[in-house]
């Protein structure tokens, strides 16, 4: 019992290492140029080689999407709310909100450049527009999904909408809204790394592509490499969370009889 | 005029009169306060519809429906509810599951802010009397399906509702639970002798809590047979096996069978 669950940890690290192995075994092995696939080894000889500028684009990078992040948080908490909250106006908006999610974001930035330029702003937002929607869906299915016996108890004791919203809508849709959230802030570094590549004159995203251009592909896949690195903490981190707000949801199921 | 006064009462579902599902039809019966009724009939038949007609919950398309002598035109603030699914919060204990009507009732809210005490009292009392004391503080995945049940009856209890709405509360536990819960519910009512209505299919059940049965028929729901239930309470287990309990459990089934063939 007790070595299986350290199998279990240990699974994770041992595939990433083989990974690497892997990779760069296949690399010699097959005397790929590393212009076209660089060895791990010198990826990370890159990325110690660059550092500062990795760290200083990594912390901008970082920014943007927390920033995007964040605001998709607010938004998508709160127009979750308005359309779990009222079946009329999940009806009227959901058709537009599965419309709008199905624009890739690729196409937006061209859009946000015109409005505002480009770097910090433009990545800010397509991290918020590529993030929000699956927060706003699940918090509204939260809602939407109230048992009906319930809302039977609720309404005949004269209960006002808000509180049930407070009571009971709101605390019910937490564990997906948190589970959301993992999802969401990866998106949110997908976000600001395509408007970094495109319109970026800092980033991640911009260093990548300007090591591209220069030939420097080692440079290109240590990039690659932080990003994952980002993306896996934030999603660890928001596991945490989500494990600490609602445990409750993975007691068991509270309607077994 | 009876508490619970429904006369030629009838309900359609779906806006377009014609075309709707029809529920329940010409349905009349009084129920005196403090009697606990059982209706019984056909899985569809509509008795879920006949509690949500008393209840307000739906309003009736034709006829009509009163309770203490007021017509029923919106949904009432006097009723506790149960159901097959006891549907507590589960990052709730079970105490604040219980007190959660008083947390959002009309009236009683500001009552219960300004001096929650008495109220948590008497959640704790009500607890007790259904045989969950010292499970006050835990949550509801730490119960049993039946003791989640007992939670779900005290908190439809907490308000001192004048009228008790069950919707099948017993049907989704094991045979040994639920009669040990019917023993609860009667010594429940036999405290403080509110109305119940009951919905069940368990002629036993029925039998054993009621003071009278109505056999509905098939969908459209009318009630066909009315049965008292004359049996001295408080009524035990043991007293399913007496020929007159058998004999009452018997006649149901004759009315349920002709309900099911109509
Ligand atoms: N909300 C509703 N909308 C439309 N039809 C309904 C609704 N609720 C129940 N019905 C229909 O009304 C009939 C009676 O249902 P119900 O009262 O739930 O029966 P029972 O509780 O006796 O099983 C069924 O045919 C059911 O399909
Ligand atoms: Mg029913």
């Amino acid at each position: 019992m007790k070595r299986n669950k350290l199998a279990e940890q240990a699974a994770p690290w041992i595939a990433l290492v083989a990974m690497f192995v892997v990779w760069e075994a296949a690399c010699v092995v097959f005397k790929v140029d590393s212009f076209v696939l660089p060895r791990p080894s010198q990826a990370f000889a890159a990325m110690w080689e660059f550092r500062q500028a990795i760290w200083h684009n990594a912390r901008f990078t970082f920014t943007t999407t927390l920033l995007g992040f964040a605001i998709a948080v607010g938004f998508g908490l709160l127009l979750g709310l308005v359309v779990g909250a009222s079946a009329f106006v999940y009806k009227a908006l959901y058709p537009l909100l599965i419309g709008f999610n199905s624009i890739p974001k690729v196409a937006v930035v061209p859009i946000l450049v015109i409005w505002f330029g480009i770097g910090f702003v433009p990545a800010v937002l397509t991290a918020f527009l590529i993030s929000f929607f699956p927060i706003v869906v699940n918090v509204a299915t939260g809602l939407a999904t109230l048992e009906p016996e319930l809302r039977d108890v609720l309404r005949s004791l004269g209960a006002r909408k808000i509180d049930i919203l407070l009571k009971v809508g709101l605390p019910r849709s937490m564990p997906l809204f948190f589970a959301s959230l993992k999802v969401a802030v990866t998106l949110a570094f997908v976000g600001s790394v395509i408007s970094e590549t495109m319109a970026g004159n800092e980033g991640i995203g911009h260093l990548m592509l300007s090591a591209g251009a220069s030939f420097r592909v080692p440079l290109v896949f240590a990039g690659l490499l932080v990003i994952s690195v980002m993306g896996v903490a934030m999603y660890a981190a928001f596991a945490w969370i989500e494990q600490r707000m609602t445990g409750w949801a993975y007691r068991g199921d509270v309607n077994a009889a | 005029m009876a508490f619970v006064d429904i006369a030629d009462a009838s309900l359609i579902y779906g806006e377009d009169g014609e075309s709707g599902t029809l529920a329940v039809k010409d349905t009349t019966l009084g129920i005196e306060r403090g009697e606990f009724v059982a209706v019984v009939g056909p899985s569809g038949c509509g008795k879920s519809s006949l509690l949500k007609l008393v209840s307000g919950l739906n309003l009736a398309t034709a006829g009509r429906v009163a309770v203490g002598g007021e017509a029923v035109v919106r949904p009432l603030k006097i009723v506790g509810m149960a159901f097959q699914n006891p549907t507590l919060l589960p990052w709730r204990r079970v105490i604040d599951n219980v007190l959660l009507p008083m947390e959002v009732a009309d009236g009683l809210r500001s009552q219960y802010r300004r001096d929650p005490a008495p109220f948590v009292a008497k959640a704790r009392d009500i607890l007790a009397t259904v045989g969950l004391k010292g499970f006050e503080d835990k949550h509801p995945w730490q119960l049993s399906g039946g003791m989640q049940q007992r939670a779900s009856l005290c908190r439809a209890l907490i308000h001192n509702p004048a009228l008790l709405l069950l919707d099948e509360p017993f049907a989704a536990l094991d045979a040994f639970t639920r009669e040990e819960l019917w023993g609860v519910m009667q010594t429940l009512w036999l405290k403080e002798r509110f109305t119940v209505i009951l919905v069940t299919h368990d002629l036993r059940e029925a039998t054993f809590l009621a003071d009278t049965v109505y056999v509905m028929s098939n969908r459209p729901g009318r009630v066909i047979y009315t049965r008292k239930i004359d049996l001295k309470r408080p009524r035990t287990l043991e007293g399913c096996f007496e020929p007159a309990f058998v004999d009452h459990v018997h006649a149901l089934r004759d009315h349920i069978s002709i309900a099911r063939s109509s």
